[in-house]
């Protein structure tokens, strides 16, 4: 995501950081390279200028200068500035009380509306709400249908249902409204009012209105956003922005806002390779907090927004904040301490390895996790890690006899071949999981005594390859291979 | 190719924004003025404004700046002809015209991108343009993934008359794109279309699964797919880069589709792709309507850019 930026800022930071001594032609040189990598980034032009001429500013008025450690403190003052751009570190979502508190979403074509109003959905419905999705988009063919479908996976998902039975996600739809494009102009206002009365009657905590894909420069569809916030004056009003778009993010942003009076921001598609300039560009032009950022396709990849966590990833410090947290999610606290007696003496099983790799695979892919530890993600981008190499394990594991799952000095070379074709892989990959696992497992032993972030900071010690398979855990058979360089295609003489 | 009538006017009306964007910067920048140093640099400001890249600018400049050092240029005014004169030379003529197979056979046409690029609405527009031309067209809905994909590309088919495959909800595309494969050639149709998922270039196993998708085309129809066209979202910044070189890496695009030029005032990023790969730019889309498409001409993209 924010890799090639983080690169780019380590390399211009690193110059500064080994010097005793900074000039401030020191700084200002290093600053020229940080301007670039950030218009690369497709930050604006105007933020990147404000920024780095803050940084100097400070760098150069305060004790970087004369300080012990000059390159720390610049890197300090740019972690600072980014957060003031991105900020307020944490802001999240007001709800009404009573309610229907209800939600507008809108953004450009193809920005992730739809997507985002089935994660956000979920993320309620997760703490307790109930929910009401309505279908404003008359126009994209299937819209309404695929609204409908998500809100079936949202029903089907962790607390869809109260404990009675009952439902907790409504949908909302009128599909004779539905026609070719230009031609509903105007029907999702009546769509949206009648959302409203009929979420007021079946009692919803939230609705949300997934209104359809329209450019901040198309007059009539502009003015049909504008009616539906004065029919139902939303209590917030969303911008969906792809984080992958480039300097013309602030124009329509600023387009929305002046029109709608945004609440707040998603930025969708962050899980990509963008160097992320929309995510630093559009808070600073609008003034508008970035509310959650979406990490991916599943409907609970869908994060609040903490610019103090993005800011610490883009400058490669990690993000070990969301990790726990991710981790806390699915591991009770019981049961980790059970684990870690287990641990501690040496006595971790096969099983419980299973357990916690299906409990890391349900935190999110590994090339996000890793990513979110200290000094890693600029390392990761090449890596072919692929979430298929868990499967592969656990079908290893449970290819296995429960005296073997026990016992792991059990498995000879026989046994490692009777798995090997119990589980389509080759007795090779299952003599490395084997081994891996004597090293997790002796690793754990001597972790036990750590605590979890210094635990962390031990396994990112190990570098990239032993992640990727070269010692712990061996989760793949081959080697880490580094992907081709891109060729340049010949041109084809027609 | 007399697929698409040349239209010089809808492009000018597509770049409209563009033209007061960017060149109407430019020109109030440049009328009038002799070159110095603050408007080569205020010059290159703009240029990235315009997504262009910042390299890309940089070089455009470098050579401007040379140009009137050596003093071929002198005034503002010259410099919009300089400049227009130099990335009309980024497009020398090639063919950007739709590959298609034997008379007789069946074209097939894969189209990738990421998600929300465009790629069921440029289908549309390039099915109904081989309609009107008296082809027979056949779409594959080969996403499988997205809630109501399918759906979405059968509403289309149903606008435009023409035939659709498609399989399971959550099922494997690759078997839908054998289907449908399948069925174009027991059919005869003249052009199968196959839509795919949109994905991320970072997702490693959605770019192989796009490989395979790909391959039993390739095995299915003999010299398919004939045309790979990448959907490029025209708003996209710098990363439309990355992903040009990733799926090109994975299917070896053989063309981009350059969607919704019509909401962005810049089209610098066009200028950028084409520096970098060499993946011609085939169609511009610049309308929700399935009429909204044309062949990408640089001479009248650069012309409508840079027209008075």
């Amino acid at each position: 995501m924010f890799e090639s930026l983080t690169d780019k800022f380590s390399g211009a930071l690193r110059k500064l950081s080994g010097k005793g001594r900074i000039t401030e032609a020191n700084v200002c040189e290093a600053m020229d390279e940080v301007r670039t990598a950030l218009l690369e980034a497709d930050v604006h032009q105007e933020v990147v200028d404000s920024l780095t001429s803050s940084v100097v500013d400070k760098a150069l008025g305060t004790e970087v200068l004369s300080s012990l450690q000059p390159g720390e403190q610049m890197v300090k003052i740019v972690y600072d500035e980014l957060i003031e751009l991105m900020g307020p570190e944490h802001s999240p979502m007001m709800l009404v009380d009573p309610g229907p508190t209800v939600v507008m979403m809108c953004g450009l074509q193809g920005s992730g509306k739809t997507t985002t109003c089935g994660k956000l959905a979920t993320n309620l419905i997760k703490q307790g709400k109930s929910v009401m999705l309505a279908a404003a988009d008359l126009q994209r063919p299937g819209a309404v249908h695929q609204l409908e479908v998500l809100a079936g996976q949202v029903r089907e998902g962790e607390g869809g249902t109260t404990a009675d039975g009952g439902d907790r996600v409504h949908f909302y739809a009128e599909m004779d409204k539905v026609a070719e494009y230009g031609k509903a102009i105007g029907a999702a206002v009546t769509v949206c009012r009648n959302a409203l009365t009929e979420a007021r009657k079946q009692h919803c905590d939230v609705l949300i209105l997934d209104t359809a894909g329209r450019l901040h420069v198309n007059d009539e569809l502009m003015d049909e956003l504008k009616r539906v916030n004065q029919a139902v004056t939303p209590h917030q009003v969303y911008l969906v922005i792809d984080a992958m778009t480039g300097q013309d993010a602030v124009n329509s942003a600023k387009a929305f806002n002046e029109q709608l009076e945004l609440d707040g921001v998603i930025l969708t598609k962050f899980d990509s390779d963008t160097r992320g300039g929309a995510a630093l560009s559009v808070k600073q032009v609008t003034g508008k907090p970035i509310k959650f950022i979406g990490i991916g396709e599943k409907l609970d990849a869908l994060e609040e927004f903490h610019a103090d966590r993005i800011a610490s990833r883009i400058l490669g410090m990690g993000d070990v904040l969301t990790l726990v947290e991710k981790a806390q999610e699915q591991v009770s606290q019981e049961e980790a301490e059970a684990l870690q007696a287990k641990m501690a003496k040496g006595q971790m099983t096969m099983d419980d390895f299973l357990k916690q790799l299906q409990s890391i695979r349900k935190m999110g892919s590994m090339k996000s996790l890793l990513g979110m530890l200290p000094g890693m993600g600029s390392q990761l981008k090449d890596l072919p890690l692929d979430d298929s190499q868990i499967n592969r394990t656990e079908a290893m594991i449970k290819s296995m006899t429960k005296a073997e799952r026990g016992n792991a000095s059990l498995l000879d070379g026989s046994r490692r071949r009777r798995i090997a074709r119990g589980s389509g892989t080759s007795p090779n990959e299952v003599s490395q999981l084997v081994k891996g696992f004597e090293m997790v497992s002796q690793m754990t032993k001597q972790m036990s005594g750590m605590g979890m972030v210094s635990r962390l900071k031990a396994m990112s010690g190990l570098g990239p390859a032993a992640l990727a398979g070269g010692q712990m855990p061996r989760l793949s058979g081959s080697t880490p291979q580094r992907k081709p360089k891109f060729k340049q295609r010949k041109r084809k003489s027609r | 190719m007399g697929l698409f009538k040349t239209a010089f006017n809808k492009i000018a009306q597509g770049l409209t924004k563009t033209r007061t964007g960017f060149v109407g910067g430019l020109r109030s920048v440049l009328a009038g003025k002799p070159i110095s140093d603050g408007l080569l640099a205020d010059l290159e400001t703009r240029m990235i404004a315009s997504d262009i890249g910042v390299a890309t600018s940089r070089e455009l400049v470098a050579d401007l700046r040379a140009a009137w050092e050596r003093g071929e240029i002198e005034t503002g005014d010259q410099v919009l002809a300089y400049l227009k004169d130099q990335l009309r030379a980024y497009y020398p003529d090639e063919d950007r015209a739709l590959r298609f197979a034997e008379p007789g056979a069946v074209t097939v046409i894969l189209v990738s991108g990421i998600n929300g690029s465009g790629k069921t609405t440029s289908i549309a527009k390039i099915a109904k343009s081989l309609r009107d031309e008296g082809k027979t067209v056949l779409l594959a809905a080969c996403d499988t993934f997205r809630a109501a994909a399918v759906e979405q590309l059968e509403v289309w088919s149903q606008r435009l008359g023409v035939e659709v495959v498609k399989g399971k909800q959550g099922g494997d595309p690759a078997a839908v794109a054998f289907d449908a494969c399948a069925a174009a050639v027991a059919r005869g149709v003249d052009v199968l279309m196959v839509d795919t998922a949109g994905r991320l270039h970072t997702q490693d196993h959605l770019m192989r699964q796009l490989t395979k998708i790909r391959d039993i085309c390739a095995k299915k129809v003999p010299g398919a797919p004939h045309e790979v066209i990448l959907v490029l979202d025209a708003t996209t910044g710098q990363n439309a880069i990355n992903q040009a070189k990733v799926f090109t890496e994975a299917i070896d695009v053989s063309g981009i589709f350059l969607s919704k030029l019509d909401g962005t005032a810049k089209g610098g990023i066009v200028i950028a792709i084409r520096e970098q790969l060499n993946v011609p730019v085939k169609f511009i889309g610049v309308g929700e309507t399935p009429d909204d498409v044309e062949p990408f001409e640089p001479g009248a993209f650069v012309d409508a850019m840079f027209a008075e």
